[in-house]
């Protein structure tokens, strides 16, 4: 699919060779008339950290319920550890999972539920009580283990989940929005000590979020869903700065997205006039198209510099008058309308703690960027 | 505001004496030591001593406690089974019409389900040789068949407010279907199979039209006993009695109300 740019490296995280270890062939999942899931392929391999992002109805969730054995797939199959899964029900899977809602059983204490799985895998006794013990102590919440999960805080209660879905040790660990109903403040912590505990035991994590940052911080790899199928897969980086298609450009992070008119493509380079821009753009990588096509470009806000003055170069660069700032504090988000009547983001660092918003509402501005900085769309 | 407020007051009194005042004057007229039920004739417990020597009543108010216990469990299976099918199986072929036929005893006239039953078991005698004329046993069943209505839509609603995720949660960790019920469904689901059970305990135990059509002799429940004995004019022991049930469901009603109220303060600290 990205046949266009010679450029995006090719993402894989256990190099080429490595047998993956959750294979998913060719699955199709159709509730009645509605494909949810469509023919989707995927590797993941061994001590993987994967996001699968999207929006809602993105099919994302249906894909993990289907790894986890809660629907069957209409079409292909899925192998897990070279194994294949098709007709093994859930409860004889190597796979647990970590529900949205925590899904703790409300009339057991902490222990008891963290123990369940282990109790129905006929562990003895006394190594139940070690391993949840440790368990619990892994995941800091070794004080509360008599408590009931509605005598806990939602962070402790994800945590409760979360030691749950590990104390089996399962090859394949998969979590549903693991984050989404803590407050912002506790998802970065949580997602950091996410982090560690996988690093820590080495699970393959496959992670649903609907939330790019999320998604960014988490993710060794990462898979871009809409509307039941893959868009792309690749590391928080290949996804950011080569998307595949301005679906992903606009979903992961901010984007300016501009049409042009190629009048100039060759292996290093390429030019295209655009008239949203008012100026020719030029970017660093060739575009395999006929010349008179049409073309989408992103650039990314914090790509963009802006100057008084206008700089010393014809291409990537075009005047414009600042109409709104918002100071974020690391930040500051100006939106500049442009000669040609457009309007673009743009991000810049605020460096100096003295001076403030360095541009203000009604100045005259250029905007520039580099040929590294645009990015073309193959779609 | 304050005009309102005695109004509402006025009114919840006046309704409350509505409700209560017959069943006080009954309790009040089985210490009567009178015959008559529109004479005083001071207290007397001899009621009392006469209905502990009346057979007959006691023997039905036995069998009614037994017909209501036995249907009421009976009942609490099928209900749940009934509930947990309509709730968890998704649109099934067939899930609409068996939700209407589940719920259809409660608008049904009783007379007209116990005209039906008695067909039906009379008809069963002739080809399978079962249930063997009427006793206690087609009480049973009767009454299971009616009171299961009740139960099927208390689990019903309980099994939807309930997250069916905690069911995937059991069986994602290793717990087969009929195992994941048992240890999560089922204690979550206790409190409606209690209120369910008391439902049809109290259903059974004074049901009168039906029990009167597959009763056989010899099986008189309590209701159709008091049925034919106040038809003969009121007797003083069968107030007796009712005070000494209405007792019974009071201290019932007190003791479980406290503990629910003992419950909820020992979350709350």
């Amino acid at each position: 699919m990205s046949s266009a740019i010679e450029t995006q490296p090719v993402g894989t995280a256990g190099g080429a060779d490595a047998a993956p270890f959750v294979r998913i062939e060719g699955i199709t999942k159709r509730f009645g008339a509605i494909v949810a899931v469509n023919r989707i392929d995927l590797d993941i391999q061994r001590s993987e950290l994967f996001c699968l992002l999207g929006g809602s109805g993105s099919g994302k969730s249906t894909l993990l319920r289907m790894l986890a054995g809660f629907e069957q797939p209409s079409e292909g199959r899925i192998l897990i550890d070279g194994q294949d899964m098709t007709g093994v029900p859930a409860y004889e899977r190597p796979v647990n999972m970590m529900f949205q809602s925590y899904a703790l059983f409300p009339h057991m204490s902490v222990s008891d539920n963290v123990a369940y799985g282990l109790r129905r895998g006929g562990v003895p006794r006394a190594e139940i009580r070690k391993r949840v013990a440790d368990m619990l102590d892994m995941v800091k919440m070794g004080d509360y283990a008599q408590r009931r999960p509605h005598q806990l805080s939602g962070g402790q209660r994800q945590r409760v989940a979360l030691a749950r879905a590990l104390v089996k040790q399962p090859k394949l660990l998969l979590l549903d929005e693991p984050l989404g109903a803590l407050d912002k403040k506790l998802r970065e912590e949580t997602q950091f000590e996410l982090m560690k505990i996988q690093a820590q035991l080495g699970t393959t994590f496959i992670v649903v979020t609907h939330d790019q940052d999320e998604a960014m911080t988490l993710a060794s790899r990462m898979g871009v869903m809409r509307d039941g199928r893959l868009v792309q897969v690749g590391g928080p980086r290949d996804l950011y700065e080569f998307p595949a298609d301005r679906y992903v450009a606009q979903f992961i992070g901010a984007v300016n997205l501009f049409d042009g008119v190629l009048i100039e493509d060759e292996p290093g380079h390429a030019r295209m006039r655009c008239e949203e821009a008012g100026c020719v753009i030029h970017v660093g990588h060739g575009v395999t198209g006929t010349l008179g096509q049409t073309v989408h470009l992103a650039i990314r806000p914090e790509k963009i510099n802006l100057a008084h003055d206008r700089p010393a170069q014809d291409e990537n660069v075009t005047p414009g008058t600042i109409d709104e700032v918002a100071y974020l504090g690391n930040l500051s988000v100006y939106q500049v309308r442009l000669d040609t009547g457009r309007l673009i983001h743009v991000t810049l660092p605020n460096l100096d703690r003295h001076e403030g918003n360095v541009f203000e509402i009604g100045n005259r501005v250029y905007c520039s960027w580099g040929p590294a900085s645009a990015v073309v769309l193959p779609a | 505001m304050l005009r309102t407020g005695r109004f509402v007051s006025i009114m919840a009194v006046a309704g409350l004496l509505f409700l209560y005042i017959p069943i006080l004057l009954m309790m009040v007229l089985s210490f009567n030591a009178s015959r008559l039920v529109s004479v005083w004739g001071g207290f007397s417990l001899k009621w009392y001593g006469e209905l502990f020597a009346n057979d007959q009543l006691l023997g039905a108010a036995w069998l009614s406690v037994k017909v209501a216990a036995v249907s009421a469990t009976l009942t609490v299976v099928l209900g749940t089974l009934a509930g947990y099918v309509l709730t968890r199986f998704g649109p099934f072929r067939g899930r609409a019409m068996m939700a209407g036929m589940v719920t259809a005893p409660l608008v049904m006239p009783e007379v007209i389900t116990g005209l039906s039953l008695l067909l039906l078991f009379v008809a069963m005698e002739d080809f399978i040789g079962w249930p063997q004329g009427r006793s206690p046993t087609t009480i049973i069943i009767a009454h299971a068949t009616f009171c299961m209505a009740y139960v099927t839509i208390i689990v019903q609603s309980r099994l939807a407010q309930m997250d069916g995720v905690l069911e995937e949660a059991a069986q994602d960790l290793g717990a087969r279907p009929w195992r994941a019920f048992v240890d999560v469904t089922l204690p979550m689901l206790a409190p409606a199979l209690v209120s369910g059970w008391l439902l049809a305990f109290t259903l059974s135990f004074d049901d009168l039209v039906i029990a009167s059509f597959v009763s056989g002799p010899g099986s008189s429940t309590l209701p159709m006993v008091i049925f034919s004995k106040v038809r003969l004019g009121v007797s003083p022991d069968v107030n007796a009695l009712a005070t000494l049930l209405i007792g019974f469901v009071g201290a019932c009603v007190f003791i479980y109300s406290w503990r629910v109220g003992r419950r909820a303060r020992q979350r709350d600290a």
